[in-house]
């Protein structure tokens, strides 16, 4: 027992890697909230006065509504006037390639380990990259362009694609979905656009990489996916943020537009800062993805490795609309210390024959807590329709918790749900077993652990495999519970 | 997320209260007005009430009243278990009937009185166990029954005794010509290494809507054993919430089963807290509904010492509008290490315009523990169903016997053969005749 107890004491009491800070000079909003600081942000980016409008509106719902207190989680309360809602990277003027780029920041992407330069080529992902939510760098866009397809911040999307944006905006998340959507539908400062036309098949990896960098910031950023007829992406985000005492508020909002036949896979790799190991600073993580399959036959596949944040709040979602569409999500957790972790997934069956899978694996070590809160709801004209979830919990020492919330309602007799679930340790059996084959302890858990996410890390593409890996490793290796 | 309700029959229920006719227990009662004064009924967006409107049905279909209104029962054959030699208890429109009611068991073995009864003379156990298993700040139809109990049954078992006949409770409401709200409690307490089985039962007659809530608590001693079945076959008119709370300490076991067939709005709140080591308890429910019913399952099962075990098995089959809601909860502290907690929850939906929600929940902090919950919403399999009529079997007759299989296995936890046989009985019925 007392190897593992030392064994426990280094896992807990490994730093965060990406915690560095970057000189960075930056343009910032004064603190608070209210009309002018929404105005404030419209016009520093050249918005139009439709975007202006739509911010107010938002900022108007988001008045009236209050905090919600459900979620398995607990936190001191916000003060929403003490944040800063816009900070932005200054540049003399909007670089026109690579070269112009700050090269402070280029050297904060590298220490991420995504050089935006032509390195990429060879991999081929093509690269958002967004510091204290403004977009500073998006790369490869002219090879897209020659098949169509947009990709860029969103900004540039709102001054280029007005009429793509005005139509898809808040279809999917609709500013008065929540609390903390409608937060985002007033104070968002950039983030990802992207649009593949009909028929085309995104040839590289679409990927924004999310960096907080300035203090007492919060992020507000906003992806919106559209995918039209018969066309394929496949999207990956990344996040990190520098080490700081006090707690940041990331508020983000994903929508995902798929049309008949259409195919989108988003992949993220979450590792906000955690806090410390008393709890100290970290990000709050309060995020509203989801994705509407409009059309027939569409899917959408949602992978996510959660490591970082020191709450994360989230739930990306799938409404299957058209008949025969599908929706997937998979999800490693992984929370530690003091960290605070109530996620999983909606799936709304709306259409008929749909299909929805949910696979979902919580590991909790240290003082953690890890819940699952999941719903499968099957309207009645969706006949004929299949879930399929499987929730695991892994828990590594005695003072962390697993807790599962599913929510199953079924409003026909034609489909099919089923839900399975289960808590335990890594049994002492199997690593006696491995053990007993010569291998020694840390490497047993480092294999059950990764067998164990094995089904998740496997749906994530090759760049970001390595990286969950390395992450997944670098939380867990050595702990036994 | 507002759980009070602020409407007119709140205040007037509230409004009702008096000390004068509620003399026993008379701090809980004040309390429990007092919870219902800040917290209300649940409304429609409590998570815990979510599907079940039965504050909804308070208001609109019922006229409040505290008294217990009139009865013309004078036999209770219709509503007894044939065979079954037992103790009998009735209770009518929420009243003990002393006449109606038979007790066979000596007083050495088991000691049976009303409640009011076992207050009035002062009875110690009576005094230091009355509520306090039951929170009624957790619900707040704990709380109203709380408040207005009208009387209920106190049993209390000797140490290392068995009893060996059955206690059933027939719950009546007369409903003949006016509507009936009924509150009653029971207080059971099992001394070490005793043995005691229970079997209750609801009905309604009548046209007439009835309002039942109904609250148990039941004490699990050392080494004690506990049966219970229960058994809600009732009118499309009866409302019924019933809070079932079981405590165990070390090495006690209870089985327990729950059949409901029929009601209007049925809520089972059943909470078993496992505070003692190397207990076993087995639970099993069967819902099989048709018409407008909605029956709503919440289950608690709460591991606070090490070592324990349970396992929950809650099948449903439903037809027409039914509306079948599972909630099972199953906690696991930080002490009770080496636990084995294992839930099911099974569901056959046969008519495109039934309904399942189901919930099944665990929330652990141990981590050396086996836990795990499964669910399912299905049909029944084709494969086996063309199997069967390929042997000349009608679709019926297959339909039938197909799902006789499915809900067999819930009934494990009944060991009286007279008993089973009844439960049996009501199954086969329901699959013969309605489904």
């Amino acid at each position: 027992m007392s190897k593992d107890n030392q064994l426990l004491e280094e896992l807990t009491s490994r730093e965060y890697e990406h915690g560095w800070n970057v000189a960075l000079e930056t343009d910032s909003a004064p603190k608070g909230l209210n009309e002018d600081i929404v105005r404030f942000i419209s016009e520093r980016k050249n918005e139009p006065e439709w975007m202006l409008e739509w911010r107010l509106k938002a900022f108007r719902l988001w008045s009236k509504m209050t905090e919600p207190k459900w979620p398995n989680v607990t936190y001191p309360a916000i003060n929403y006037q003490d944040i800063i809602y816009y900070s932005a990277p200054k540049q003399s003027a909007k670089p026109k390639n690579l070269e112009d780029v700050d090269p402070e920041l280029i050297k904060t992407f590298e220490k991420l380990g995504i050089s935006l330069t032509e390195q990429k080529r060879l991999t081929g992902v093509a690269v958002d990259a967004v510091i204290d939510s403004v977009s500073v760098a998006t790369t490869f866009k002219e090879k897209l362009g020659e098949l169509g397809i947009i990709f860029c911040s969103f900004s540039e999307a709102v001054r280029e694609h007005p009429d793509l944006i005005k139509k898809y905006l808040g279809s999917v998340v609709p500013m008065s979905d929540n609390y903390f959507a409608a937060l985002n539908s007033a104070v968002f400062s950039d983030g990802s656009f992207c649009y593949i036309p009909k028929g085309v098949r995104c040839p590289m990896e679409l990927s924004t990489y999310f960096r907080i960098n300035a203090a007492n910031t919060g992020q507000f950023e906003r992806t919106l996916i559209v995918a039209e007829e018969g066309s394929y992406v496949s999207y990956l985000e990344g996040c990190t943020a520098p080490m700081r005492d006090e707690n940041q508020l990331h508020a983000a909002v994903v929508e995902i537009y798929a049309m008949k036949d259409a195919h989108v896979k988003y992949s993220t790799v979450q590792n906000w800062y955690p806090g410390d190991k008393e709890g100290k600073g970290g990000i709050y993580n309060f995020v509203t993805k989801r994705a509407l399959c409009a059309g027939d036959n569409s899917k959408v596949s949602w992978t996510q490795v959660e490591t970082g944040s020191a709450i994360t709040w989230k739930y990306p979602s799938c409404v299957l609309k058209g008949d025969n569409s599908s929706g997937e999500f998979y999800s490693v957790a992984v929370t530690n210390n003091l960290q605070q972790a109530d996620t999983g997934t909606k799936m709304i069956h709306i259409g008929k024959n749909t299909k929805s899978r949910i696979v979902s694996k919580g590991i909790s070590a240290g003082r953690s807590q890890n819940s699952y809160r999941g719903q499968v709801h099957i309207m009645k004209r969706a006949e004929g329709s299949r879930n399929f979830s499987q929730c695991d919990s892994l828990l590594m020492g005695d003072q962390c918790g697993a807790h599962t919330f599913p929510y199953i309602d079924v409003e026909n007799s034609t489909s099919k749900v089923e839900h399975e679930a289960t808590t335990s340790k890594i049994g002492e059996d199997q690593i006696f077993y491995c053990q007993q084959r010569g291998i020694d302890e840390e490497s047993a858990v480092a294999l059950i652990v990764n067998g164990y996410a094995k089904e998740v890390l496997n749906q994530l593409p090759m760049e970001f495999a390595v990286e969950a890996q390395k992450l997944l490793a670098l939380t867990l290796e050595g702990s036994v519970g | 997320m507002s759980t009070v309700t602020t409407s007119k029959s709140l205040s007037e229920i509230i409004g009702s209260f008096s000390s004068a006719t509620f003399n026993e227990a008379l701090d809980s009662r004040k309390h429990a007005v007092e919870i219902l004064e800040t917290k209300g009924l649940p409304a429609g967006k409590n998570e815990e009430y979510r599907f079940t409107p039965i504050t909804r049905a308070i208001e609109n279909v019922f006229t409040w009243k505290t008294e217990s209104a009139p009865s013309s029962i004078t036999s209770i054959d219709p509503f007894l278990i044939e065979g079954l030699d037992a103790n009998v208890i009735v209770f009518v429109n929420g009243k003990y009937s002393e006449s109606l009611s038979r007790i066979v068991s000596p007083e050495s073995e088991v000691s049976i009185k009303s409640l009011r009864e076992a207050f009035n003379s002062n009875i110690e156990a009576v005094n230091t166990n009355f509520n306090t298993l039951v929170n009624p700040e957790a619900d707040s139809f704990a709380a109203l029954n709380t408040a207005f109990w009208q009387d209920g049954l106190f049993v209390h078992v000797p140490a290392s005794t068995r009893v060996e006949k059955p206690i059933v409770i027939l719950h009546l409401n007369d409903a003949i010509q006016h509507q009936v709200i009924a509150h009653t409690r029971l207080l059971i307490i099992l001394e070490t290494g005793s043995k005691l089985s229970v079997i209750e039962k609801f009905h309604t007659t009548g046209e007439q809507a009835s309002l039942h809530t109904f609250t148990e608590e039941i004490e699990v001693k050392e080494n004690a054993a506990l049966e219970y079945c229960k058994v809600q076959n009732d009118t499309g008119k009866a409302y019924q919430v019933i809070n079932t709370n079981i405590r165990q300490a070390d090495s006690s076991r209870v089985d327990t089963f729950t059949l409901t067939l029929g009601g209007q709005i049925i809520r089972n709140n059943f909470a078993i807290t496992i505070a003692g080591e190397k207990c076993e308890s087995h639970f099993n429910g069967l819902y099989m509904l048709n018409g407008n019913t909605l029956a709503d399952n919440h289950t608690v099962v709460d591991h606070q010492k090490p070592n324990s075990f349970s396992n929950e098995m809650y099948k449903g089959v439903l037809d027409g509008n039914s509306k079948g809601v599972f909630n099972g909860k199953i906690f696991v502290r930080p002490q009770a290490q080496k636990t084995n907690a294992f839930q099911s929850n099974r569901n056959i939906a046969l008519s495109p315009s039934s309904t399942i929600n189901t919930k099944p929940q665990l929330e652990i902090w141990a981590d050396d523990v086996k836990c795990s919950h499964g669910c399912t919403i299905g049909q029944l399999d084709e494969e086996a169903m063309f199997y069967l009529q390929s042997r000349g079997i009608d679709k019926s007759t297959a339909q039938g016997m197909m799902l006789y299989a499915f809900t067999a296995e819930t009934l494990n936890t009944i060991s009286n053969e007279v008993v089973k046989e009844y439960v049996d009985s009501l199954i086969s019925e329901r699959l013969h005749k309605n489904f």
